[in-house]
């Protein structure tokens, strides 16, 4: 079966195609290349239209233990959005934690094809695939959170040899059918059980007198002498208290060229100027970022409304526990492994902090040059939930928008941010970089993100509209592996994704330290707590896709 | 999944089998240590609790299905059910003892047919997700708890009967990773007539009971609630009159709270104080009280008041029958934990109107679909309506269904995944081979298709 989609302006910037008038060939869900003689099956007219990949969300909490712990919390968060079922879609409930269907449909009916959980705990990795399973549409994978786990702490503390830690960081990937890996507020997960309260960048683990930076390079070095293609993905010390960039430029020079990717940035951009002791410190992250290109960011932008903050950094959730709007929230210390936070909050337009936190992440897209290094995220839901992307990028692209969605914020936030001044508008290529070509390369997608012979029949077409918004919000077609999914915004076929994984090589001997852990302090023995390819193939309803990585060094 | 599993998938079960990391679908904690030993279709639990042992060990009665009483086969009884089912205008789909695939099943048919969810257990979970939905709550996992916590309160529920190695794996192990901070335990029982027998042994420092009578247990809470808080208790009842929830409580007089002495219950309290790391544990479905939910949310708000100033953390245990599974899945398809009508095509939620024991009562729904594939004891309520029983074969039923069709236990019959009491982890459940009964799940889809 071939099908043509003739005449659309195409933006596919891994094969540096900027906006040209291209036809695109498509053969069993593979993106072929232009034949002239091939018989055409289908033919889909999409002149005057704008033609991508399907995006792909790098970061975004859609799968595991903390999401369905923010469903269950917030009942009346879906009341106001409940979705009836159809001859092909199932029902369910939308707003700031959406079910699992609704994620699915909703990402695919905003051109969305890829979505990516940031923060899967080895411990609950098995519920994290099970409810990515039951999203549909989308392609998936998971990053799996280690630094707080007593199994690399007690290991760095008895000062392991770093090929053994290498050995523990290939297999925690494998045991959880992982693509990439995350550290979350570095070792303070595990403080916090300890009854420590702060643990900065060169702070001491009261129990293992490890140190944030110590983790956070021997994870990193470790995923790059792995040859995992996505860098360590970190969330830094200290997220949301003001003055924490001096913590966030501490941990971009403590990299010495090592690759990172900073995640939810906005967060860990505060400086203390004025009286409210709370400014903005974007511009100076761009700077320092400008001489670290091994680094690149995710930005986690806040957006006014209420939304509910799930994350693994329980030290930091219980103290944001405070602000909790509605007063209800759920801290959890999980499995000698991690632990969550689920707060529900409200970023309302009229507060300076909220307004300020907007506004540092809007610089931080705006004053970040280069397009390749940063992600177009709301850290969903934390930030905001992602059915306001395309908002977010009528912001980004038209300054016009910016300047008059600006009157209606806090004035006084705006005075300590450099928003106000900045006139760049993002193109559409850089777009297309931000949320395709840029994720796909980082995660080392080999072939997703892009719309060259080769690639995965993932791709979206755009209704051209001057208002950015409309146009994103609502695509004229989304292909999922050459099936049309979606026509005008609206899911017409539902399709399962695959999983995408990661396999650096490892030792077997690391079994043998981590059964005798397992039984000896665990509550699941190490066979089980690894996770297998049935449980994701699931008699055909998943699929699992294997991403290269490069061959194991030694340093 | 061991070798020894693979082999035999038809016919009769044959030879002897050894499976090894076996999980146990019997009660909420999921022990996934066992080792069972099969011989034809004959199970033995090599080292498991009590119920586990039954549970595994108890011979399979041989089962058909049933139409009306009549034998029928799988088919017709397939088509017999989809044809109940067809006919309702508000199905039930109850019970939902099984495995995430049973409750993704459930879920699916219930939507495409306009019913409601529940689960036949749901009454204790409501004890927690009331709390949940209204203030939240701090809470551990049992990884965390064995070897993290210093003290154990154990309140109103008989833990070791209901969850027989809930001591020997989490209280008292032979090692945990911190001996310095968790090593050595204090356990207090709050509540009468607890099985206390479990903990002793090496690992435990103290322990005490607070012997209030079940439903005066919330009286002794209010009182530790107000100690940890910096309200004593014991200075003439004037700073106990200004609390008004405290005086109501604390009626009696004299020297004793809900029949226990003021004195032990201070010095307990100060304990709760002094811990590393508590850890307050319950059951809900033993939480027996009225409004248990209040019992629950004083547990929560004493360990949110000692987090100011040490670490604190809850424990929910029970989630027998599937319950977790069913409400985890339920909650991550449709964003409500249960009790959900899909009578208007989208999920409707409401703990009290969609409780399908009230709506039977109340004479609501006019089909009962139950699944109950793990163990014999929730067997069909009483109606007047059809229904549909997917069953273990010896099922307890009080009435005989209108269409029964026998279905295998997860973990047992069939592979699966099930969620553990804690919420956070879950299991892979081994096909032990005892026999070739459908899942739930199979026949669930089967009886969707047929629609
Ligand atoms: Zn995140």
């Amino acid at each position: 079966m071939m099908i043509k989609l003739t005449g659309g302006k195409v933006y596919d910037p891994a094969n540096n195609v900027n906006g040209e008038v291209r036809d695109i060939y498509v053969r069993d869900g593979r993106i072929v290349a232009a034949d002239p003689n091939a018989r055409v099956d289908q033919e889909y007219d999409v002149r005057g239209k704008v033609v991508m990949a399907g995006a792909i969300d790098p970061h975004t909490h859609i799968g595991g233990g903390k999401v369905t712990i923010a469903r269950t919390l917030l009942p009346e968060d879906h009341f106001k959005d409940e979705v009836a079922h159809t001859e092909i879609t199932r029902a369910g409930t939308g707003y700031a934690t959406p079910s699992t269907m609704i994620t699915g449909y909703r990402y695919a009916e905003m051109g969305y094809t890829a979505a990516f959980e940031p923060a899967m705990l080895p411990a609950n990795a098995r519920q994290a695939h099970m409810e990515m399973g039951d999203t549909p549409l989308l392609d998936k994978g998971a990053f799996v959170m280690l630094g707080s786990d007593d199994f690399l702490l007690r290991s760095m503390a008895e000062k392991q040899d770093f090929e053994f830690i290498k050995d523990y960081i290939a297999w925690t990937m494998h045991a959880s059918q992982a693509i990439a890996m995350k550290v979350v507020n570095p070792g303070g997960i595990s403080a916090f059980k300890f009854n420590q309260r702060k643990l900065d960048l060169d702070e001491q683990h009261v129990h293992y007198g490890v140190t944030p930076r110590d983790i956070i390079l021997t994870l990193a070095r470790g995923l790059l002498e792995l040859g995992v293609t996505h860098p360590l993905h970190v969330h830094g010390c200290n997220l949301g208290i003001p003055g924490n960039v001096e913590t966030t430029l501490a941990t971009i020079k403590a990299t010495e060229g090592l690759p990172l990717h900073l995640t939810h940035i906005q967060f860990h951009s505060y400086a203390t100027e004025g009286d409210r002791k709370f400014s903005s410190g974007a511009v100076q992250i761009a700077e320092l970022l400008k001489k670290y290109p091994n680094i690149s960011i995710d930005v986690g932008q806040v957006m006014f409304g209420a939304t509910c903050t799930a994350s693994g950094d329980s030290m930091r959730q219980y103290v944001g526990s405070k602000n909790a709007d509605p007063k209800r929230w759920v801290v959890m210390d999980i499995e000698c492994d991690a632990g969550c936070g689920v707060v529900p909050f409200r970023y309302r337009d009229k507060s300076f902090v909220h307004a300020l936190q907007w506004a540092i992440g809007l610089e931080t897209f705006l004053l970040c040059d280069d397009p390749w290094r940063i992600f177009l995220t709301t850290d969903h839901p934390n930030g905001a939930p992602f059915y306001t992307y395309p908002h977010l990028i009528r912001l980004l692209m038209d300054r016009d928008f910016r300047r008059e969605t600006m009157l209606h914020v806090n004035p006084d936030a705006l005075m300590y941010s450099t928003l106000p001044h900045l006139e760049r508008e993002y193109t559409m290529y850089e777009v297309a970089i931000m949320t395709r070509a840029g994720p796909a390369r980082s995660l080392g997608l080999k072939d997703l993100g892009h719309v060259g012979p080769g690639a995965r029949a993932d791709i979206t077409v755009y209704n051209e509209d001057s208002n950015r918004e409309r146009m994103f919000e609502k695509p004229a077609m989304v292909f999922k592996n050459g099936d049309l999914v979606v026509r005008d915004g609206k899911v017409i076929k539902v399709v399962n994704g695959a999983t995408h994984v990661a396999r650096p090589e490892y030792n077997r001997d690391i079994e043998k330290s981590l059964k005798s852990y397992f039984d000896r302090y665990h509550t699941v023995r190490m066979e089980n707590f690894r996770l297998s390819d049935d449980e994701i193939i699931d008699g055909g309803r998943g699929e699992i896709i294997v991403q290269p990585t490069r061959a194991r060094t030694s340093s | 999944m061991t070798a020894q599993a693979e082999g035999d998938r038809s016919g009769e079960p044959t030879g002897t089998h050894i499976y090894n990391n076996v999980t146990c679908p019997f009660c909420g904690l999921l022990c996934d240590d066992l080792q069972i030993t099969r011989t034809g279709s004959t199970l033995k639990v090599n080292n498991g609790c009590p119920r586990a042992t039954a549970g595994f060990q108890r011979p399979l009665p041989a089962a058909k299905p049933l139409i009306r009483g009549s034998e029928a086969s799988l088919e017709e009884a397939v088509k017999a059910a989809a044809e109940i089912v067809r006919g309702a205008k508000l199905p039930l789909y109850g019970g939902m003892a099984g495995d995430v695939a049973n409750a993704r099943a459930m879920l699916s048919i219930a939507d495409r047919t306009g019913g409601v969810v529940d689960h036949a257990l749901s009454e204790g979970q409501y004890r927690n997700f009331r709390v949940v939905q209204t203030s939240g709550w701090i809470m551990s996992t049992l990884t965390e708890t064995r070897n993290r916590a210093d003290l154990f309160v154990i309140v109103g529920s008989d833990i070791h009967k209901l969850h027989g190695r809930f001591f020997d794996r989490i209280v008292t192990p032979d090692e945990t990773m911190f001996e310095s901070l968790g090593g050595k335990r204090t356990v207090i029982f709050i509540g009468e007539g607890l099985d206390t027998s479990a903990a002793t042994g090496p690992r435990i420092k103290e322990v005490i009971t607070l012997p209030a009578a079940k439903d005066r247990i919330p009286e002794v809470l209010a009182a530790i609630s107000a100690i940890v808080r910096g309200h004593p208790i014991s200075s003439g009842g004037e700073e106990v009159k200004r609390n008004s929830l405290l005086a109501s409580f604390l009626g009696s007089s004299g020297d004793e709270i809900a029949g226990v002495k003021r004195a032990d219950i201070e010095k307990v309290a100060e304990k709760f104080k002094a811990a590393n790391y508590g850890v307050l544990v319950w059951s809900p479905p033993a939480l027996s009280m009225p409004e248990a939910d209040l019992t629950v949310h004083m547990m929560t708000e004493i360990v949110r008041e000692l987090n100011t100033t040490t670490r604190f953390a809850g424990l929910s245990l029970g989630g027998n029958e599937g319950a977790p599974s069913a409400a985890s899945t339920c909650t991550w398809q449709t964003g409500y934990p249960l009790r959900v009508s899909f009578a208007s095509g989208a999920p409707e939620y409401d703990a009290n109107r969609y409780n399908i024991a009230r709506m039977l009562t109340d004479g609501e729904g006019d089909m009962l679909m139950w699944v109950a594939s793990i163990g014999t004891d929730i067997g069909l309520p009483q109606t007047a309506v059809p229904t549909v029983v997917l069953g273990t074969p010896g099922l307890r039923l009080a009435q005989p269904p209108t269409v029964y069709i026998p279905v295998g236990t997860p973990g047992i019959d069939h592979t699966g995944q099930m969620v553990r009491c804690d919420n956070v982890v879950s299991l892979p459940m081994q096909n032990l081979g005892r026999s070739q009964l459908p899942s739930s799940a199979d026949v669930l889809a089967a009886i969707e298709a047929a629609l």
